[in-house]
């Protein structure tokens, strides 16, 4: 069977993106967005960071499917704990019955 | 595809996995998996029986309204510590690690899991685990519960809380590494020809019970080291003195432990599908059903644990939510009982031991899970929380559910695993005194929590006193009658009959190897042919269409 | 009866194939099945952390980004830094190992292994600034209880001291267990450097490299969300 080899051409891209995608986390955390913007642009360049590594430096991007599913349950599974989590806290004031 | 009888059993060698090598050290750094089931059993059972020594001290506590036989302080302990041993160093592991880990390779025609030595050192982890609890039990003990609230855990508890938890901490990396090895193994060494629909359903209820091991058990682990975090810094996020809110715990903490309740019965679930199926000597009914239910429980299985919080200052919308999803839960679990029952109907069945197990079992668990419906449901919890109802509950399917499913299973297989056949009169005996002593104990325990009488108590008003002793009668017979198995198990070891290699003339793969099995398992990888469950050989029929076959040839 | 033939197992196997398994694909898959898995539960570890950062968050703005702000951001900046050349030294040693060159994948190893000490130096020298600033919380240190100067902490309007303790709370507990991680992947390619250097792998055999390379990845993938949300949630207040 062919194990795909990534190239050190893609790595090293990758690499730069990775430093660049820091260097503008950096700068745009001393830009005051309106709203929560802040926290949204750090996140998303931190996700897009996040998926560079999985996909070309853990090799997801040519790994088999079942690897795919691996990572995406983990990150539903997260959600999960999350969201049902803030279920409870955001709508801790929402219905009154008697205490 | 040939009828059973005529398949060629491979004689039988002298050696075998048990005799292949001697001395401790052969058995302590072994890497086959069927040795590595067996360091469980003996573990797991040790263990059982503390857990058990627990249950008798409550018991007989509870005899008498007044709290004179331990005092309040002590019966904490007690409870706390018969929950934490029963719970993590007895139901996780029984069933997966010691007939999981004989049975998965043999099912799907592999030499070994994925990794033997993984698998060895997980055992090696849930014996220091042990320890590391035994050790926080002589100490001084813990009473917490094995629910851990905060802030009395972090906070006001002055008893070996960190110790403990460190304990339980250790344990559940033995838990994480079982169910990788299972994951892997079933995904990467199936023998050529097992497709994952010709698996039998064992192998399916233990793929799910990974799946929640790996996703719940973590989490368990990160809400222990920041309980222990806390409990070591004085402040800490369950603490309102810093903003923080103890209900947070309780989220984090039964994120894993409601999923932990499906680790605990969905191997159970898939002894009793084998048991049906083989002892009714049919093949079970609708078993893609079966299968995916399995899938189903674990799945939903993680969307439910905000009921434990019903009653715990959780926002009401979101207890609204969870108590849906509960009620939506029981539907696979229903699913599978529709079907075992499906199978048994019009079929040939035979009481063996393990059979009246599997009968125990669908009775059992059935009454266990209609009453979570009443305590998944917003309005009647707030009644029944923290009751008694509570605890025959959780009994019904943890005791009548997955320790008869266990019991179930290793009757079943002990002729595979040791090579020598358990008295069958005192089998299906201990199973009647066992079945007749489970209920005794538990059935007056829902009438005493339905009328109020709360759980976690050493005193309790006399009007309850009946019911605690008709529990306390049970709770003997059915100690009495866990005891019969135990010696003759280890009887058979010596002096029960030796055993075939497919005693109950069996379709199963793992029945295709000599009783005890080589350390090797097969001595060639099998190529696999047959459906699970394959009773009778597919009828030979002629293709007739509609209009006859002279017609069907213009 | 079973239908079986001559078992596949070459009898000139590679040495380092098990005895379980039936050839090195399939040794190779389950490998790096098995790291995925076990990835999953490291995922479902932090994400217990990630989610009590996130509550407390939504509930103290002013505290933690007051609190934040007093993190040193160039330390952090560097040390992600320092992390993601690691990833990428990492990448290339698993790449030079693949294709068979053996001095080059021990270069990269050794480097992803100072890289990663280099981190855990300036973690801590980060952590000791804390210690000498009263910031570590509670009585975890019995002699420097959690005792700040509040002014120096230029506190935004809304803070409150015990608020900014929590922050502390969960800036140690997620940074120390990711620093732990960091000590464990040392370990793991100390062994690794050490193996490479005896010639245990080859192109043909390298899983243990690669495996270890996903672990190192993932614990880089963590400290990138954990920069921006624990460094810079704060900094658009400063100025002004």
């Amino acid at each position: 069977m062919s194990e795909h080899i990534v190239s050190v051409r893609v790595y090293f891209a990758i690499f730069l993106a990775l430093l660049v995608g820091t260097a503008l986390t950096v700068v745009a955390a001393f830009v005051d967005f309106p709203w929560r913007f802040n926290t949204i642009v750090a996140l998303t360049i931190a996700s897009i960071k996040a998926t560079l590594v999985v996909l070309y430096f853990m090799h997801v991007r040519y790994s088999p499917r079942l690897v795919w599913v691996i990572v995406a349950s983990a990150l539903f599974w997260m959600g999960i704990l999350f969201a049902f989590t803030f279920s409870d806290y955001l709508t801790r004031g929402w219905l009154s019955i008697g205490y | 595809m040939q009828p059973i009888e005529s398949f060629e059993v491979p004689a039988p060698s002298k050696v075998n996995y048990i005799n292949a090598q001697y001395g401790l050290k052969s058995w302590l750094l072994t890497k086959d998996h069927k040795r590595i089931a067996l360091l469980y059993l003996g573990s797991i059972t040790f263990f059982f029986f503390i857990g058990g020594i627990y249950a008798l001290m409550i018991r007989l506590e509870l005899l008498t309204p007044q709290g004179d036989l331990l005092q309040s302080t002590t019966y904490n302990k007690v409870f706390t510590q018969h929950g934490i041993i029963m719970i993590f160093f007895f139901l996780i592991p029984s069933i997966p690690a010691t007939l999981g880990n004989f049975l998965i390779p043999m099912m799907i025609g592999a030499k070994d899991l994925a990794f033997p030595r993984i698998n060895l050192l997980s055992w090696y982890i849930y014996m220091l685990g042990g320890i590391v609890t035994i050790y926080a039990l002589l100490a001084g003990g813990v009473d917490t519960g094995w629910t851990f609230y905060t802030p009395f855990s972090t906070t006001f508890s002055n008893s070996y809380v960190v110790a403990a938890g460190l304990g339980i901490f250790i344990n559940g990396f033995s838990s994480i590494l079982t169910g990788l090895n299972f994951i892997v193994t079933i995904h990467t060494m199936r023998a050529p020809g097992m497709t994952w629909f010709r698996m039998p359903l064992f192998l399916w209820s233990h793929y799910a019970t990974s799946l929640i091991m790996i996703l719940g058990t973590p989490v368990i682990a990160i809400t222990i080291l920041l309980l222990a975090f806390e409990r070591l810094s004085g402040v800490g996020i369950f603490n309102p003195a810093l903003g923080g809110d103890p209900v947070l715990f309780q989220h984090l903490f039964w994120f894993y432990s409601h999923p932990a309740v499906y680790i605990m019965i969905l191997p159970a679930m898939g002894v009793i599908s084998e048991l049906v199926a083989n002892f009714s000597r049919k093949n079970i009914f609708g078993y893609s059903f079966v299968a995916f239910s399995s899938l189903a429980i674990a799945v939903f299985g993680f969307l439910v644990w905000g009921h434990h919080l019903f009653v715990a200052s959780q926002s009401v919308y979101a207890g609204m939510i969870f108590s849906f999803l509960s009620f939506a839960v029981a539907i696979p679990s229903a699913i599978k009982v529709f079907n075992w029952t499906a199978t048994l109907y019009k079929s040939s069945i035979s009481y063996d031991t393990p059979m009246l197990y599997a009968l125990g079992f669908i009775g059992l668990f059935t009454i266990g899970g209609m009453t979570g419906l009443f305590l998944a449901s917003l309005a009647v919890d707030v009644h029944l929380s923290d009751t008694y109802f509570v605890v025959a509950h959780f009994h019904y399917i943890m005791v009548g559910g997955a320790l008869m499913g266990y019991l179930g299973g290793l009757h079943y297989w002990w002729p595979k695993i040791s090579g020598r056949m358990y008295p069958e009169g005192w089998g299906r005996f201990s199973a009647l005194v066992i079945f007749v002593g489970f209920n005794l104990t538990f059935l007056p325990q829902f009438v005493a929590g339905y009328l109020g009488m709360p759980r976690r108590y050493h005193a309790y008003p006399p009007e309850f006193q009946v019911f605690n002793v008709l529990s306390t009668a049970g709770a003997s017979i059915l100690g009495f009658g866990m005891l019969i198995p135990a010696i003759y198990f280890v009887w058979s070891m010596r002096y029960g009959k030796h055993a075939e290699a497919n005693p109950w003339h069996l379709p199963g793969l793992e029945w295709r190897t000599q009783s005890p099995p080589l350390t090797e398992n097969f001595e060639v990888t099998p190529i696999v042919t047959w459906e699970a469950y394959e009773f009778a050989p597919p009828e030979e029929t002629e293709v007739v269409g509609k209009f006859g076959p002279e017609l069907e040839r213009i | 009866m079973i239908e079986s033939h001559a078992t596949t197992q070459d009898v000139h196997g590679h040495p380092a194939l098990q005895h379980h398994f039936e050839n090195m694909e399939q040794q190779r898959e389950a490998g790096t099945i098995g790291m995925w898995v076990f990835l999953v539960t490291e995922l479902m570890f932090f994400g217990g952390m990630f989610l009590a950062y996130a509550l407390y968050r939504s509930q103290f703005p002013a505290a933690f980004a007051s609190a934040s702000n007093h993190l040193d951001i160039t330390l952090g900046a560097v040390n992600t830094a320092v992390l993601i050349v690691s990833s990428f030294t990492m990448a290339l040693a698993v790449y030079f190992t693949q294709v068979g060159k053996l001095r080059p994948q021990i270069i990269c190893l050794i480097l992803t292994l100072v890289l990663g000490v280099t981190f855990l130096g300036i973690k801590a020298v980060e952590y000791h600034e804390k210690y000498t600033d009263r910031l570590i919380p509670g009585h975890l240190i019995p002699s420097a209880p959690f005792g700040p100067d509040a002014h120096a902490l230029h506190l935004l309007p809304g803070a409150t001291l015990p608020q900014v303790e929590m922050f502390y709370w969960i800036y140690f507990a997620m940074t120390g267990m990711h620093a732990l991680h960091m000590i464990i992947g040392a370990g793991l390619l100390t062994f690794l450097i050490i193996y490479s250097i005896k010639g245990r792998f080859d192109p043909e055999y390298h899983g243990p490299v690669e495996i270890i390379g996903l672990y190192w990845h993932f614990v880089d993938i963590v400290w990138i969300f954990l920069f921006p949300l624990l460094y810079l949630l704060g900094r658009h207040f400063e100025h002004g």
